[in-house]
């Protein structure tokens, strides 16, 4: 297949979100308001109010009711999109458990912002991370292209029949969100040929005939029921059988939207960056990355050996994709934009290492906490963090594991 | 808004049960009795969701339930939100010509604990936004799912596990909400009260409000005996008793329009069949306390209430 012409338009994050939906034949769209998120919300009602698109929008008084009626929606057999972030995000907290147990492929675009309090509209990962254990596909992008691209690719892979996972895709708030890039958007139709139309599996109903998977009067099944302890541990264990599947699917959809677009971020699930002979590296998510990618071709123009590498996605976690593109790392600086108070460094830095305990050779490995609330992650910190893995490398020893940076001490 | 769907009780008995026997409500259980009713006066394809609760644990027990129409229940404070998702997807597959029926109905079944309480924001919200499906608000004045604890919909003087009859409070302190008033006031096109005493009522109104174009809203009082404290022979009775003293009178507001509804028209021009709130109290184990001479001035309040939300009530169907 020919990589498609596409036109160039200058679109902020939240605008390059609203347009992919436009694009993705959205059946349903509810969605409440809470900055950064707010942009993806209005472009979507201008689309709405100027007949730009025919998707039913309801705009809720919350965004429980926001990803309430997404979820029933979904299970009507719909195809549904919501945004939020931050503190919207903490108050779905408790659909999006029922949202992925009653397996219905909502996709939604998270805006990543500090979590109150003190209240703070910047970015930071707080919302997202708590939200790992949720059943949830996590998506994190480094730019406003990729934000564009993973939403399409989103509504693939969360109503993949062999999936039906809810699917988030996180971009940055401010870095992202507000600030104007050149975005590549492929033409309407392209978009609406790859994402397709929902198809609703078959299950057995209450009668033991095939059904489809979804509220039709013609063939009543009984979703979301009272599931004690007899079934609830097996219904969770297919969740986790579904993630396992995750990957596979995840890379199909990512080098299918490759061959049209001609654009690839890794493999779907990570993103090495000169990490083939790299003695030093860093792991990060987000804009960061784009930051650090300056950084390491900075070093190594000085000849030194330096990478890093991105994780796209964050649930399901690749963890032998990781292994492999570490394993020869021989120091290793995470970088955790959320903290997980009272632990011993961030959520990230507890699963690399975690990981890394299953490699063969077990690198020097380093957290560093950064940018909570909008905190400006310069290069010039980055370097710092470089720095300090030469010194390991020299050293061999880890003084510090777990460090805030960019902050006053 | 004048349904034109006539019934007799032999239609009724014929029309295939939707909340079917087995599920595993106790006996006399007043909410059961209320699905069953209500889920008589269907028209055609209908989906159901309903909030957590009571009546959605007795009835979905994996793998069984007692459904026999599609049925989701998605968690305790959002099902007006349910069924407005429901009903926008409806709307979409419409759209696209997707849709095998010319109408769906959408019907959302809660508690009071997840009316009054903790839903009301969602239930505002979508009356607010005109989605167009009926609410159903079984109420038991308690949350009895989580083990009869007090709600905004428990009445003044009730004993419940966190409004107890303690020796200086005498149960629940505060009156009942008026929520029906309040689903009035956001001026949708219905809004009724309905006991599962006056069955015949009750099957015409909720036809009503599924065949109104928008939120509708029924409020069905249906007794607990877990709760209520009373033998489980007596759930009709104490419904019934409860309109007969007007502590729960029938009415309708179609269009914010108010009518009082015969059981309690009766009652409004015969004020002489006007019973004493004491004939109500007394039977209900859950008011046992009122009736210690240290607290029975609590009678005389509850009386009062009444008596002065009855008048209120006269005055807004132009009866007096
Ligand atoms: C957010 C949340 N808080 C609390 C609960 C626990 N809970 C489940 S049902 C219920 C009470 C239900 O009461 P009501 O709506 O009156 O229905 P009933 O059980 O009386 O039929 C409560 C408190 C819950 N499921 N979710
Ligand atoms: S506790 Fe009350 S409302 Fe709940 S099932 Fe029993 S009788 Fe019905």
């Amino acid at each position: 297949m020919a990589i498609t012409k596409q036109n160039l338009l200058a679109l902020n994050g939240d605008e390059a979100v609203a347009y992919a939906v436009k694009q993705s034949d959205v059946d349903v769209v509810s969605a409440y308001p809470i900055t950064p998120q707010t942009i993806i919300v209005e472009r979507f009602s201008e689309y709405v109010h100027n007949g730009e698109v025919d998707t039913e929008f309801v705009c809720v008084e919350s965004e429980h009711s926001a990803l309430s009626m997404c979820l029933t929606a979904s299970a009507t057999g719909v195809r549904v999109f919501t945004a939020s972030g931050s503190a919207g995000l903490a108050l779905m907290h408790e659909i999006l458990y029922v949202t992925s147990g009653a397996r219905a492929p909502v996709v939604m675009a998270i805006v990543n912002r500090a979590l109150s309090g003190p209240i703070n509209i910047h970015c930071d990962h707080s919302d997202s991370m708590v939200e790992r254990d949720a059943g949830w596909i996590q998506i994190y992008v480094e730019n406003s292209q990729e934000a564009y691209d993973s939403i399409v690719q989103a509504f693939r892979i969360a109503e993949h029949n062999d999936l039906l996972l809810p699917t988030m895709v996180m971009l940055d708030a401010f870095f992202l969100s507000h600030t104007l890039e050149s975005v590549n958007v492929l033409p309407d139709e392209t978009v609406r040929k790859f994402v397709g139309t929902r198809k609703i599996p078959l299950v057995r109903g209450h009668k033991g005939k095939l059904v489809p998977f979804k509220l039709d009067p013609e063939n009543p099944i009984t979703m979301g029921p009272l599931d004690l302890y007899d079934y609830y541990f097996e219904h969770k264990r297919q969740q986790e059988e579904a993630m396992q599947r995750a990957p596979r699917i995840i890379k199909e959809v990512h080098d299918e939207y490759a061959r049209i677009s001609g654009r690839k971020y890794g493999n779907g699930l990570i993103e090495p960056y000169r990490l083939e002979d790299a003695e030093i590296a860093t792991v990060c998510l987000g804009s960061t990355a784009g930051t650090t990618k300056t950084v390491v071709d900075q070093l190594r123009t000085k000849g030194i050996k330096a990478g890093l590498l991105r994780l796209r996605t964050y649930r399901p976690y690749p963890v032998q994709d990781i292994i492999n593109a570490l394993e020869n790392v021989k120091a290793i600086a995470v970088m955790d934009r959320s903290h997980s108070f009272g632990a011993h460094g961030g959520p990230i830095f507890h699963e690399i290492r975690h990981t890394l305990y299953e490699a063969s050779i077990h690198p020097q490995i380093v957290d560093y906490i950064y940018g909570l609330g909008g905190r400006d992650m310069p290069q010039t910190l980055i370097h710092e963090i470089y720095k300090d893995l030469q010194k390991i490398l020299e050293t061999k020893r880890v003084e510090k594991p777990i460090q805030f940076i960019g902050v006053r001490e | 808004m004048a349904s034109k769907w006539k019934f007799t009780i032999k239609d009724l008995a014929e029309k295939p049960e939707i909340f079917m026997s087995g599920h595993r409500a106790c006996a006399g259980c007043g909410p059961a009795i209320a699905y069953r009713q209500i889920l008589k006066a269907t028209r055609g394809p209908i989906i159901a969701t309903n909030a957590t609760g009571c009546m959605e644990v007795v009835s979905t027990i994996y793998p069984y339930t007692a459904w026999s129409i599609p049925f989701i229940h998605t968690a305790f404070e959002n099902v007006a939100a349910n069924a407005a998702g429901i009903e926008t997807a409806l709307k979409a597959l419409k759209k696209k010509g997707q849709l095998k029926y010319d109408n769906v109905d959408v019907i959302a079944f809660a508690g009071d604990g997840g009316t009054y309480d903790i839903g009301i924001q969602a239930l505002s919200g979508a009356a607010e936004r005109g989605h167009n499906f009926l609410y159903v608000l079984y109420d038991n004045e308690a949350y009895m799912n989580t083990g009869i604890q007090r709600s905004g919909g428990t009445p003044h003087g009730a004993w419940t596990t966190t409004s107890p009859a303690g020796r200086v409070i005498p149960g629940k302190v505060r009156y009942k909400k008026p929520i029906a008033y309040i689903m009035v006031a956001h001026d949708i096109p219905y809004v009724a009260t309905a006991s599962i005493a006056y069955w015949i009522d009750l099957v015409r109104k909720t036809r009503r409000g599924l065949e109104a174009e928008g939120p509708a809203f029924l409020h069905a009082l249906a007794p607990c005996p877990r709760g209520w404290r009373y033998d489980t022979s007596k759930t009709v009775e104490i419904a019934r008793s409860a309109v007969e003293t007007c502590v729960f009178p029938l009415w309708e507001a179609v269009d914010g329009e108010y009518a009082l509804s015969a059981p309690s028209k009766v009652i409004a021009l015969k004020p002489e069949r006007k019973k004493p709130v004491k004939d109500y109290l007394k039977v209900q184990g859950r008011f046992r306390h009122l009736f210690t001479p240290k607290f029975e001035y609590v009678i005389d309040e509850i009386q009062q209430i009444i008596d002065r939300r009855w008048k209120r009530l006269l005055k807004k169907c132009g009866m007096t």
